[in-house]
């Protein structure tokens, strides 16, 4: 049966997985102790349950349950990483390489530490969206400390030749970050195999709760000590002081374990449904993909839908399917998505861009409903569109000279 | 962000989509707005030259669907009216009555630059002085 109204946007927020709530529940009433609270059974069965989660964390992405810092999420652990490496290795060098597709939470944290007397290099991508490893071999110096390159892409999916980048990180003694936000819980992240000594991660993105998140921080080979952003108690190894949100722990732990169990089943099914929902979509006229289509997460797709802006297409179906456009016709800039220029795509295909991001929880009616209302838009928008009738025409819509406002 | 009813309905069922005849003297064309900015409108008007009343109006928009619902409102504000009257129509005449938010205020401003721009093209087809308008700050 159809399920409306359908959920396309998982790589904004998953919806939470009930088998993660229901192991949360308990420990917001009846085991609610402080996990620092060493004197009393209330904070031992806390600490117990924050071990235990630490654990299942850590086993999914191949790490030591002591590499693991929680954080409030990947916006907090990205700074953590970034400022927490800058300050710790200021010694050594001040000179950061990063991406120009990376997030936000990278990209700002990376001004931040401009204004601060640090150096930064922030590769261009490849058309496919990756970046150029000759060119980030190049652009280590003596004073570079830190490679800060994604996992993979939020808005289209692709992902970063990790395994490649952490190699060319350790030959030259200089260590390795990752927002990995999106890809662990989804593709298999192993931070031994990766070689990656600081990764990003946050339970919201793979069906656990909001508002928790974690910092893998490598303890040896080498040992490596970020500098605490926040000031108090200590916990954490002293890199993240702030009592412990418990029942968030608990259920980013059951998360990722649920992820570890079925990651594989999820992301063969989601694959083939993303594949479908790509196939039936670029039969309509003058469609393409962005990104490349090999590297890439199973469940994501991002589509440009020449001379159709995203959000009116949008406007189309939303009331029935949540999906994110490139378009950015709400923000006063009327920028289009900087990722999708930074792959050379002209500003008019970054309008025209919807993102697809399959979950857990999408079903094949679903994509079906989805193959058949997006096109059906498609085409009733193009009869609107004035751009669509010059290209019909052979008008060259380039050569125009637009009033640009 | 949600939309109005208005501009939903407007989204839903669009007035006046399609194209008049440019090369006909009673025709003019308003073409504004650019692909790179996410907006573009073409509005058309036939005048009968006789009475000087805008007989027809036609839009196509490439845009949101704020830009979709501003210029289907438009065209139908202008058929009826005299090109004089017309040149009076103020784009935030097209907000109130759609309800635009801030952020959408563009859109009825690329409204009413195509309404004008139409208005220039049909004058000066027709050996009248192009009018000149003061420019709104977008």
């Amino acid at each position: 049966m159809l399920k409306l109204p359908i959920y396309l946007d998982n790589n904004a927020t998953t919806p939470m997985d009930p088998r993660v709530l229901e192991a949360m529940i308990p420990f917001f009433t009846e085991h609610f102790g402080n996990a620092a609270s060493r004197n009393h059974p209330f904070g031992w069965e806390a600490e117990e349950a924050v071990d235990y989660a630490r654990e299942q964390v850590a086993k999914l992405v191949g790490a030591d349950p002591k590499e693991i810092i929680f954080t409030s999420g990947a916006t907090e652990g990205d700074n953590l990483g970034i400022k927490g490496v800058f300050e710790m290795y200021s010694s050594k060098g001040n000179h950061i390489i990063t991406c120009t597709t990376e997030h936000k939470a990278v990209l700002d944290t990376c001004k931040h530490i401009e204004r601060s007397g640090g150096e930064v290099t922030y590769l261009e991508v490849k058309a496919d969206g990756l970046i150029d490893l000759k060119e980030l071999e190049a652009a280590i110096k003596p004073t570079t400390i830190l490679i800060a390159i994604m996992y993979a892409n939020n808005e289209i999916g692709v992902i970063q030749p990790v395994k490649e980048i952490g190699a060319i990180a350790k030959k030259h003694g200089v260590l390795f970050f990752s927002d990995a936000v999106q890809a662990v819980g989804k593709v298999p992240v192993d931070v031994t195999k990766d070689g990656i000594d600081i990764m990003a991660f946050t339970a919201h993105k793979m069906y656990g709760p909001k508002g928790i998140g974690a910092l893998y921080v490598r303890r040896k080979n080498p040992r490596v000590k970020v500098t605490a952003q926040m000031d108090g108690g200590g916990h954490e190894r002293g890199m993240r002081s702030g009592t412990l949100n418990v029942p968030g722990i608990v259920g980013f732990g059951k998360a990722c374990e649920l992820a570890r169990l079925e990651m594989a089943d999820d992301a063969a099914r989601l694959s083939k449904l993303r594949d479908k929902l790509e196939t039936a979509l670029v039969q309509l006229e003058e469609t393409y993909v962005n990104g490349n289509r090999d590297h890439r997460l199973p469940h994501v797709t991002n589509i440009s839908f020449k001379y159709v802006e995203g959000e009116g297409l949008l406007m189309g179906f939303n009331k029935h399917i949540a999906l994110s456009s490139g378009s950015a016709c709400t923000s006063a800039s009327l920028e289009p998505s900087y990722v999708l220029k930074a792959l050379g795509l002209g500003d008019d295909l970054a309008h025209s861009s919807l993102r697809f991001g399959l979950g857990r929880f999408t079903t094949e009616e679903q994509i079906d409903y989805t193959i058949k209302a997006v096109g059906d838009t498609v085409i009733k928008l193009r009869e609107m569109s004035p751009l669509w009738e010059m290209f019909k025409e052979g008008v060259d819509i380039d050569k125009i000279e637009w009033a640009h406002h | 962000m949600a939309y109005s009813e208005k501009v939903i309905d407007h989204y839903n069922n669009p007035k006046n989509v399609g194209t008049l005849d440019k090369s006909k003297k009673n025709v003019g064309t308003g073409l504004v707005g650019a692909p790179e900015c996410g907006d573009v409108m073409r509005l058309q008007i036939e005048v009968d030259d006789a009475t000087g009343m805008i007989t027809d109006a036609k839009f196509k928009t490439f845009g949101c669907g704020s830009a979709i619902a501003s210029s289907s409102l438009a065209t139908e504000w202008l058929k009826g009216k005299t090109v004089d009257q017309a040149v009076q129509i103020d784009n935030m005449d097209l907000v109130e009555e759609l309800n635009l938010p801030p952020v959408k205020i563009h859109c009825s401003v690329l409204a009413e630059d195509a309404i004008k721009s139409a208005i220039n093209d049909y004058r000066k087809k027709n050996g009248l002085v192009e009018l000149v308008f003061e420019e709104k700050i977008h």
